[in-house]
């Protein structure tokens, strides 16, 4: 598609795009988002980017192939159930770590619901990509 | 007859990481279960146990008693030996790694199977067993034979095992426990309770298929097509005996009753003197070894039938005693096979100059077989004679199929490993036969030694393995048999000699019975032939119903499946005759009109219009609404994500669209009238259910759980996110993971079309 406006449009708009993306993501488990509404951020983003510039652009913008992307957020998703076996707990146990805590606040924590749902991210990401990049190469 | 090449597998080096890895991991659990003797022999019993979803019952417990030693043992034992004969068998085929990779997975599936004190986790074991032995039987997958065998093995074990599942479901209903020796514990709940007959059709519907008893016992002489090793190992010494097992460790809840009486000695006895015919029939030695295998296991399910001591004491002897000769002489047949390139009993003879260790160890093997003194075998006929007339159903019908049986076995015995190697036929010339490597004769050797051993001493046998196996069944309160060479002149010794008298008798006419046999056998009903059958007429149903259902045109499938929702839930709301919602009009705002106008535009475009374009864009119309709904409503996550999608597929549809041709070229709309007619339909029922839904109150215990739970126990204030990656994190993964299967399917199919395409 060759409209100007468009591809001026997107250069804005796609790093606008994946950034909210990821800013959903992380936002997600007090405020509304999460994995899965990132995902469709971020896929939004790069089949934006696709229409204007084609999927070949956007491929190389991904660097890697859509569908791993997919199959390694499913692996993601998979440890982070895995890690609560190895802190005795059972399968998909949230672990939970408060770095720099105090009395009063809870510091930065991180945990592996956290990389769980970085895992759904890629998974939905990656799995519209592989879609919708197929389609269009196939038209 | 050989699958591999004789010459080559002479050469090609065995002494392998893939071969012998197998071989040190069954000698180190062999060990380990050794150790375990002095205990179980002492009356303890040893548990190990880890939790594995405590919610449901259902933990890793493994216990070692006296029965699940005897088979540890057994499988371990073997196993090591089995594997060693199997490097140099199958030195450098091409798939030896996977061959050995397979051969040990299935050892530690049997290990976990015997071993586990849970219900649950026995299953899986068993479901374990029934995959393996389908990758062994399947192994030389080349040849339709063995794919076919496979697959008969793999769907006969495995609707038995379902069948198992649900008895065991129920016993854990039943029993309120999945811990064996906890539902052991409770004595006779299980026979008295009113749901005792269902279990006991449904776990003994597993045990008879994996025990191939008839008349479920077809797949196992054609599991035969499995090379050697895998056949001696597998349908003879150990995953057939899983059955069995399951019978032994059974029995204390299941037994003591004539339901469970009549049908293991009818089904054992059956299956016995049936088995034995048929194996004197065959002129394949290891066809012939594998009916007799079918007769050692209806000879076990006979004597566990009863549960006085002598019968069961039986059992456990005769189980360690098949073990033994059983894996022996497969493994000599595969050494016949692998030196001279043939099975045909008819073509065998005079082996015994070129392969003099095999002739011994066979004839050791076989002596113990066929149950002369004083081999571990004289003592295993003894007391099942002794067990036959000690049963509380027909001592003398028993004691008759077992004679029977018996002197069947006899003959046999003389057909499989005398016949090939003193028959006074010089063929061996001929063959080109030559004794095997030494890896492959210490397996035979080793097996048969332990038969003339324990056959001499048999105190060894007794005190450490058999007497704490019945006790693991019997309880201790029931005294086992003695095991003894002599045991003075009784009836079990005279029935000993009449059998002697009839094996050599129906071993020298043996052909004359074979030919006799042969006649009757082209009457007789094939069950195989009637598997085929059975397994032809469900492929024909499925085709046909996929062909009435299935047509190809994606609006029919859409039409089926509304068609269905409807019938299924307008139904069921005439069934139950419950319209009476309250249709009180609500206040309405302002913004309900607008987000129910711009609903009802978008549908109204998309109805209309002849563009495709403009009907995907008035249904991201109609989802827009929808999402407004959701923010109306105070669902912000739901409606974020409804938008996106709602966003994305509008873009994935225009991306499809420009492939497609105009919707409806004039003169097809004749179908419109019927789908309009379903679509007011649905629509009018799915209104229906929901204002039934909110008129009665609504159950908020989830609710609240969820919104108290939300912030101490998982740090996070947006319920709705947390209960996604937290509560139902389980739920979650498994969406993603069938996310991840759909769009590499989907690809896969986009991508294939482009490279047809792309041909010339």
């Amino acid at each position: 598609m060759n409209s100007i406006i468009l591809l001026a449009g997107t250069r804005l708009l796609v790093a606008l795009l994946l950034v909210f993306s990821i800013f959903m993501l992380l936002r997600g488990h007090n405020t509304p988002g999460g994995g899965f509404i990132g995902g469709l951020i971020g896929a939004t983003g790069f089949v934006v980017y696709a229409i204007a510039c084609g999927t070949e652009q956007a491929r190389l913008a991904l660097r890697v192939p859509p569908e791993n992307v997919a199959m390694v957020g499913l692996g993601i998703a998979l440890f982070a159930g895995v890690m609560a076996i190895f802190f005795g707990d059972a399968f998909f146990t949230g672990q939970w770590l408060f770095i720099g805590a105090t009395e009063d606040d809870k510091g930065l924590p991180l945990s592996s619901v956290l990389v769980f749902d970085i895992g759904v991210y890629m998974v939905v990401m990656g799995s519209i990509l592989t879609l919708t990049f197929a389609l269009e190469e196939g038209v | 007859m050989a699958t591999h090449g004789t010459d080559d597998a002479g050469k090609a080096p065995w002494l392998t990481v893939a071969g012998m890895a197998p071989v040190l991991l069954a000698l180190a659990l062999f060990a380990a279960l050794l150790q375990a003797i002095p205990a179980v022999s002492a009356g303890e019993s040893l548990r190990f146990a880890w939790d594995w979803v405590p919610s449901l019952g259902i933990s890793l417990s493994f216990l070692i008693d006296g029965l699940s030693l005897i088979f540890g043992l057994l499988i371990t034992g073997i196993g090591a030996l089995v594997f060693l004969y199997s490097s140099k068998y199958l030195a450098g085929h091409a798939h030896f790694t996977r061959f050995a990779l397979f051969l040990a997975l299935f050892m530690l599936s049997m290990l976990g199977l015997v071993l586990a004190d849970n219900l649950l986790t026995l299953f899986v074991f068993w479901e374990l067993t029934t995959i393996t032995s389908y990758l062994l039987i399947g192994f030389d997958h080349a040849t339709g034979k063995a794919r076919r065998s496979a697959l008969q093995a793999l769907l006969l074990t495995g609707t038995g095992g379902l069948a198992l599942l649900a008895g065991f479901i129920l016993i854990g209903t039943v029993a309120g426990t999945f811990e064996l020796s906890e539902i052991r514990a409770q004595g006779n709940v299980l026979q008295d309770h009113a749901l005792y007959l269902p279990i006991l059709i449904l776990v003994l519907a597993g045990a008879f298929t994996k025990s191939a008893q008839f008349p479920l016992h077809f797949w196992l002489p054609n599991a035969m097509a499995a090379p050697t090793p895998v056949s001696a190992y597998l349908h003879s010494a150990t995953m057939v005996k899983a059955g069995v097992y399951l019978m032994a460790r059974m029995h204390p809840n299941l037994g003591g009753t004539d339901v469970w009486l009549w049908t293991l000695t009818i089904a054992g006895a059956v299956t016995a003197v049936f088995a034995s015919v048929m194996a004197l029939k065959q002129t394949d030695l290891k066809q012939a070894l594998a009916y007799t295998t079918l007769m050692a296991l209806g000879t076990l399910t006979l004597f566990l039938a009863a549960d006085v001591g002598y019968a069961i004491t039986a059992a456990m002897t005769f189980l360690i005693v098949h073990s033994l000769y059983k894996a022996a002489l497969f493994l000599v047949v595969g050494i016949i096979d692998h030196g001279t390139g043939t099975r045909d009993v008819y073509k065998l003879g005079g082996l015994a100059k070129a392969m003099p260790i095999t002739a011994i160890a066979a004839g050791i093997a076989a002596l113990s077989m066929a149950g002369f003194p004083p081999f571990l075998g004289f003592i295993g006929k003894e007391l099942k004679y002794a067990g036959a007339l000690a049963v509380q159903s027909e001592p003398f019908l028993v004691a008759g199929a077992v004679l029977l049986a018996n002197a069947l076995m006899l003959a046999v015995a003389g057909i499989v490993s005398f016949s090939p190697f003193w028959r006074r036929k010089h063929l061996a010339d001929d063959l080109n036969a030559h004794e095997a490597p030494w890896p492959m004769l210490v397996g035979p050797v080793v097996l048969a030694a332990l038969g003339a051993v324990f056959g001499i001493f048999p105190d060894l046998l007794a005190y450490s393995l058999v007497n704490p196996g019945v006790a693991a069944i019997l309880g201790d309160d029931v005294k086992p048999a003695e095991l003894k060479l002599w045991a003075g002149v009784n009836l079990p010794l005279i029935l000993s000699l009449a059998t002697f008298t009839l094996g050599i008798v129906i071993y020298i006419y043996r052909q004359s019975l074979r030919d006799r046999l042969a006649a009757m056998g082209e009457r007789a009903i094939s069950l195989d032939r009637g598997w085929d059958r059975v397994l032809g007429g469900l492929k024909a149903t499925a085709a046909w119903q996929t062909r009435v259902i299935q047509s190809g045109v994606l609006r029919h499938y859409l039409f089926i499946t509304f068609a269905t929702l409807f019938v299924a839930v307008g139904g069921t709301l005439l069934a139950r005759g419950g319209f009476n919602v309250d249709v009180s009009m609500p206040d309405m705002l302002l913004k309900h009109w607008v987000v129910i106008l711009l609903i009802f535009a978008g549908a109204m475009l998309t109805l209309t219009t002849s563009s495709r374009i403009a009907a995907i864009a008035g249904l991201g119309a109609v989802g827009i609404g929808v999402a407004l709904i959701f923010i109306i409503f105070g669902a912000p996550d739901v409606a974020i994500t409804q938008l996106l999608v709602e966003t994305l597929v509008v873009v994935l549809f225009g991306v499809a669209a420009l492939k497609l041709p105009k919707l409806d070229p004039g003169g097809e709309k004749t179908h419109r009238p019927l789908d309009a007619l379903l679509a007011i339909g649905i629509g009018v029922v799915v209104t229906l259910v929901l204002l039934m839904v909110t008129d009665g109150p609504l159950d908020r215990r989830l609710t609240t759980y969820f919104e108290t739970a939300s912030w101490p126990d998982a740090f996070g204030r947006n319920i709705v996110n947390v209960i996604l990656v937290d509560f139902r994190a389980l739920d979650t993964f498994g969406e993603i993971a069938v996310v991840v299967i759909a769009a590499l399917g989907a690809f896969a199919l986009l991508k294939g079309r482009k490279t047809e395409e792309e041909k010339p």
